[in-house]
């Protein structure tokens, strides 16, 4: 059955802004088109802009979309998020923009909200004038899924940025593995490489970084000298007392600091956190988030057997 | 707002009848039928009467007939017991557009050094005789075929299929899920060796099915415990379910001429004026071997998930062969099976109708159809096959 919120049921039973924008020839106004997705996918986006030359404006943005109830909400939703926007603000419209101005997606809708945000880029580059392979390396990494010619770059690309950690997350941002899933293991190499990726760049990060101390009144500020691991365990230590283990107590879960490395926390799941079946969410989004709003956000939790 | 539920491939409603036969079982008949008191022996006799009406719509004989859980189990148990019962033999042969409980077991024995065969289908859904005969060996353990086809009601040759099969000595199973209670059949006069049926489809309760298992043939049975249905299926028997498909198959037998007849008309008129209404649709399946219930009608350039959701704001049930609603990404492999162009394949809806579907159902669905299709492929960026961003996709397709 459908889980969709209110603002996805909105927009697609009555979508704003659907459509084609038809070049005039208005002097000073260009049109931009964006396309993505194909119908042996099952999903497709054709996207309009109204760009105002001069000032790198969006006037007017319109889409056309072949796809589900979601594809279709996330594409009128797009086109509200960016029109008044200039060109460049809009390429930071990311998918997680717009899958939060919908009130969220379903996980395995999420590949709906990426296709969104590559429609806008797409159309951006393509009205810069900027050659496909240039901006777009998706295309050209080493194809991974082959069910939905997926390449290692842009599995690499979302994974980053959405800080996926399970190829079932991968197939549902982008589908890579939803086909037959002989590339789920694959999958699997790509999101560890990036992991170890990410855990040596905000090593190096670190060193010289902005880092954080308590103060003695308990607030958490900016210091220019680097944390040493003593200080980096107590605050980690401190912000998992002071702000995570309560609510989870309240829910009667609890959470235990196991270990540190580099900027990988090992935490032990306790209580009803441990059998709990969305304890993944409970790391990523009561634990994980917290760590990284007070800490670094380079910190990424992990549960380990207790 | 009332429900017009068309999607009785899916499931069916449990039958008034059937709930007030079962009723007593669930309260004050609660014995045990294997227990040797009067009251136990109350139960057995309920149980052997609804074994009775069961064989009388499959044409069988009573004690052919397995009560099972569901059309799963019944699937599982056919085929392991084939394998068992002949372990020289390594073959299995299917087809392609199968239901997944008999697709993941081959696929499942695939991995435990059987070879199997998935014979393909035809743009219709039709399978190759041919095929068939050419794949048959003696090393042929299995041939397991569903007699209809779920999602188009597509119905295969069965009876052709199971000469063949005999004559190079194979047993034969068919998964008859779908074609029980919507098409004659008579055991009696049949190649069929199994045959896998279940309950919900035929207005019993969900949780009770049945496999007809031809007397002769060796038999091992997948649950192994006590005694019950003759030792083919160990666990006390489910006596509400099965006194409900007991009763169930006797309504079955009562309607199945007049149901069928009307249902096919009922079927028939959706199908033509929907086709007749909406350009750039078409029948997914046989046109002619269909069950009378069925039909699966593919709207061009547009998504079934969608199309599904604007339909359920009328109040309309259906189902729809398209990915975004099966929790896969890929559409359904029986329309992939088919090679149905892409444009086709995502945006099919499937309805199944019963015998409590009605005429004004009928013409509710017929008012808004339209509409829905008109709505969305207004949407849509593809809208005629010439659309050129369209046909650039189809060539890179041709190219992979
Ligand atoms: S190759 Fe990725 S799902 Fe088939």
């Amino acid at each position: 059955m459908w889980d969709y919120t209110d603002k996805v049921l909105e927009l697609f039973y009555d979508p704003k802004n659907q459509g084609t924008i038809e070049e005039t020839g208005e002097s000073g106004v260009k049109v931009a088109t964006g396309e993505v997705g194909s119908i042996s996918c099952g999903d497709a986006l054709r996207l309009h802009l109204k760009v105002e030359v001069e000032s790198d404006k969006i006037l007017d943005a319109r889409f056309q979309t072949f796809g589900c109830t979601s594809a279709i909400a996330s594409s009128s939703a797009l086109t509200e998020m960016v029109k008044g926007l200039t060109l460049d603000e809009a390429l930071k419209v990311s998918n997680k923009d717009i899958a939060n101005y919908l009130g969220g997606l379903p996980e395995a809708k999420m590949h709906c909200s990426v296709m969104g945000q590559e429609a806008l880029e797409a159309a951006i580059y393509n009205y810069r004038g900027i050659p496909l392979a240039a901006h777009d390396d998706d295309d050209e990494g080493v194809l991974i899924c082959s069910c939905f010619g997926i390449t290692d770059t842009k599995i690499r690309r979302v994974v980053k940025e959405n800080n996926l950690t399970t190829a079932e997350q991968v197939t549902n941002y982008v589908k890579a593995g939803g086909g037959c899933g002989s590339c789920l293991t694959k999958i699997d190499d790509i999101i560890k490489d990036v992991e170890q990726e990410v855990a040596t760049t905000s090593k190096n990060a670190n060193n010289g970084i902005k880092t954080t101390e308590i103060l003695n009144s308990g607030q958490i500020a900016t210091a220019t000298r680097p944390l040493t691991n003593v200080q980096k365990i107590a605050l980690i230590q401190k912000v998992l007392d002071e702000e995570v283990r309560p609510v989870l107590i309240a829910d009667g879960g609890d959470v235990e600091l196991y270990d540190i490395e580099g900027n990988t926390v090992k935490v032990i799941l306790k209580g009803a956190c441990d059998s709990c079946p969305s304890s993944t969410a409970t790391l990523k989004i009561a634990i994980e988030s917290r760590l990284r709003d007070r800490i670094s956000k380079d910190i990424v939790v992990q549960a380990v057997e207790p | 707002m009332s429900v017009i539920y068309l999607d009785n491939n899916a499931t069916t409603k449990v039958d008034p009848q059937v709930l007030e036969a079962m009723m007593p079982y669930l309260t004050e008949y609660y014995a045990n039928p294997s227990s040797m008191h009067t009251f136990g022996g109350q139960l057995a006799k309920a149980v052997k009467t609804a074994r009775e009406q069961l064989a009388a719509l499959l044409g069988a004989d009573e004690s052919e007939i397995v009560f099972t859980s569901c059309g799963t189990e019944g699937d599982n148990a056919a085929i392991r017991a084939a394998l068992l019962a002949q372990p020289e033999k390594r073959h299995i042969i299917t087809t392609q557009v199968e239901h997944p409980a008999v697709l993941n077991v081959c696929k499942q024995l695939e991995t435990q050094g059987y070879s199997v065969t998935y014979l393909s289908v035809n743009s219709q859904g039709q399978l190759d005789l041919d095929e068939l005969e050419a794949s048959l060996t003696g090393n042929t353990a299995l041939v397991s075929i569903m007699y209809a086809n779920n999602e188009t009601g597509t119905i295969f040759p069965i009876e052709q299929i199971g000469l063949r099969v005999k004559e190079r000595g194979a047993l034969f199973h068919v998964d008859a899920v779908q074609a029980v209670g919507k098409i004659p059949l008579n055991m009696k006069t049949s190649t069929i060796d199994m045959l896998t049926m279940s309950g919900h489809k035929i207005h019993a309760p969900k949780g009770i099915g049945a496999l007809y298992v031809r007397r002769g043939v060796r038999f091992r049975p997948l649950l192994i415990g006590g005694h019950q249905e003759r030792g083919r299926r160990a666990g006390t028997e489910n006596v509400p379910g099965i006194v409900g498909l007991g009763k169930a198959a006797e309504l079955e037998l009562l309607h199945l001429e007049e149901a069928t007849t009307r249902e096919r008309k009922l079927r028939d008129r959706l199908e033509q004026t929907l086709l007749a209404k909406i350009p750039d649709c078409e029948v997914n399946g046989d046109p002619k071997n269909r069950l009378p219930n069925t039909t699966n009608i593919g709207f061009k350039y547009i998504e079934g998930e969608a199309i599904l959701l604007l339909l359920n704001k009328y109040g309309i049930c259906a189902s729809s062969g398209s990915a975004c609603t099966s929790g896969s990404l890929e559409p359904s492999h029986v329309l992939r099976a088919m090679g149905l162009p892409y444009t086709t394949l995502h945006g099919s809806i499937r309805f199944s109708l019963c015998r409590y579907t009605t005429d004004a159902e009928i013409d509710r669905v017929i008012e808004v159809m339209p509409e829905i299709v008109e709505r969305l492929r207004a949407l849509s960026p593809f809208k005629n096959d010439d659309a050129g961003w369209l046909q650039s996709q189809e060539q890179t397709l041709a190219h992979r």
